[in-house]
């Protein structure tokens, strides 16, 4: 306990003190995360939308069951498929990414790839069949009536990216692998904590700590607040 | 007296179950035309053909002189607006709700027009509450100003006064009888009130088993009914296709 009380003050004073290490494991943090949740939610809200909106999902019977497991995919076991893809001896070896914030990237939109997807596509069937039926009954055209459903989804659809931001934000096994934690280079907030934790420095891991529950609370709130306001 | 809609020898199938076998009907401009029947009769198949929101598996449906085929034009299908059971309502205020088919059709609704909706409905209070906070009385008059905004040429309901307070039911059927009395506006009425189409409608038709099985005047329909079906069903017994 006073273990705790100590880590948590000295905690506050890096916090005030944000020295140029923590701030460049919170941008990076911010640049991988930020990243990786651009490219999920560019790819996978069209796809999601796009299968929602149809009335039968083309390959349904092992499309579906393949998202569904995605949306579960433990991140280290993606972690060291991107490993293995990026390594040397990979096939995407060429690229030169492992070890870099791209490998990050790369391990992490896979990881939030079928939550965005997932979610999406429940958002948009969720959407009342009585107001599909409604809208083309008004004469809406093809892309007004989708349109309309889209806005419909739009509360579900903001959920599916909160969930993913939620998930790669958090996540460690990954980053860790593809990243490998390097100082200045690969250390974001995950992979900082877990390597201060094991050195002793529970102020500084602490510290990290309160930076991460801060940032996923903010992104959170802020969501929720647009979503208020859209509502 | 033109007719607004022509049937001949119209089939519906879904998949193997043929839903719909309509010999003839004519659904003449500017009446009411009320369409009764057992639950699953095919009332509500037939107006989503008349919506033009499914197109019929066989036989020929005209729309004015317009043959109906999915390449029927935007224009024509934007003469024609359906309201239903459920009020199918946009996560939107209710103002917004009201004034989203002018909104479709490319235009900014009239705020004086929308006002006189909101008032004649008994919506004013509620203009800028969110839809999805409405009663169904409420919500379903938020359907019908929004349909009736629009000034269709053609109204399809399909039972949007069922679960309704006697209120509501009344003041739907009077906006609906003085909008069509006031521009000859053509109205298919899907009911299973009985009593409903007979406060309502100028001509009644009889579905069973997909099929019309009998069309006339109201009182000629009620009061002498041509068929042993129509007959049986007037006095209250369940009639099977």
């Amino acid at each position: 306990m006073e273990t705790l009380i100590q880590a948590t003050g000295e905690a506050i004073r890096l916090l005030f003190r944000f020295d140029a290490e923590l701030r460049g494991i919170l941008a990076l943090t911010l640049q991988v995360t930020g990243g990786a949740l651009f490219l999920a939610v560019l790819l996978g809200v069209p796809v999601g939308a796009w299968m929602g909106l149809r009335n039968r999902v083309p390959l349904a019977g092992c499309l579906l069951p393949l998202i569904y497991t995605g949306m579960g995919l433990p991140p280290v076991v993606v972690g060291l498929f991107v490993y293995l893809f990026l390594s040397n001896q990979g096939i995407l070896g060429d690229l030169r990414w492992l070890f870099t914030p791209r490998a990050m990237i790369l391990a992490q939109t896979i990881i939030a790839l079928p939550l965005v997807i997932g979610l999406t596509l429940t958002a948009v069937q969720a959407v009342d069949p009585a107001v599909r039926l409604q809208v083309q009954s008004l004469g809406a055209t093809r892309w007004q009536l989708t349109w309309a459903v889209l806005s419909e989804a739009r509360q579900g659809m903001l959920a599916a990216i909160v969930a993913a931001f939620g998930s790669i934000i958090s996540e460690v096994g990954a980053v860790m692998l593809v990243g490998g934690n390097i100082e200045g280079q690969t250390r974001v907030l995950t992979t900082a904590i877990v390597l201060e934790t094991r050195k002793g420095n529970f102020a500084l891991a602490l510290a990290l700590g309160i930076i991460l529950l801060s940032l996923a609370f903010i992104t959170n709130w802020a969501l929720y607040r647009w979503q208020g306001v859209k509502r | 007296m033109n007719a607004s809609y022509h049937l001949e020898e119209i089939t519906h199938w879904y998949g193997e179950r043929q839903v719909l076998s309509v010999a003839q009907l004519q659904i003449r401009s500017g009446e009411i035309l009320a369409l009764v029947g057992p639950s699953g009769a095919g009332k509500s198949t037939l107006l989503r053909l008349l919506n033009f929101l499914e197109w019929p598996t066989g036989g020929r449906l005209y729309f004015g002189d317009h043959l109906v085929t999915p390449a029927l034009s935007l224009e024509q299908k934007r003469r024609v607006v359906g309201v239903f059971q459920r009020p199918g309502l946009l996560h939107r205020s209710v103002v917004a709700n009201i004034g989203y088919g002018v909104q479709l059709r490319g235009r900014v609704p009239d705020p004086s027009l929308l006002q006189q909706w909101l008032d004649r409905l008994g919506l004013g209070p509620l203009a800028q509450q969110a839809a999805a906070k409405l009663s169904a009385g409420e919500g379903q008059r938020v359907a019908l100003a929004r349909a009736l905004i629009i000034q269709p040429d053609v109204l399809l309901l399909d039972e949007p006064t069922a679960n309704l307070d006697p209120y509501n039911v009344g003041l739907i059927e009077q906006i609906v009888r003085e909008e069509q009395a006031q521009r000859k506006m053509t109205v298919v009425w899907v009911t299973h009130d009985l009593f409903q189409a007979r406060r309502v409608a100028h001509r009644v038709a009889l579905m069973v088993g997909g099929q019309i099985v009998e069309v006339g005047e109201r009182e000629a329909f009620f009061n002498r009914p041509q068929s042993e079906v129509a007959a049986a069903f007037l006095r209250g017994e369940l009639v099977y296709g």
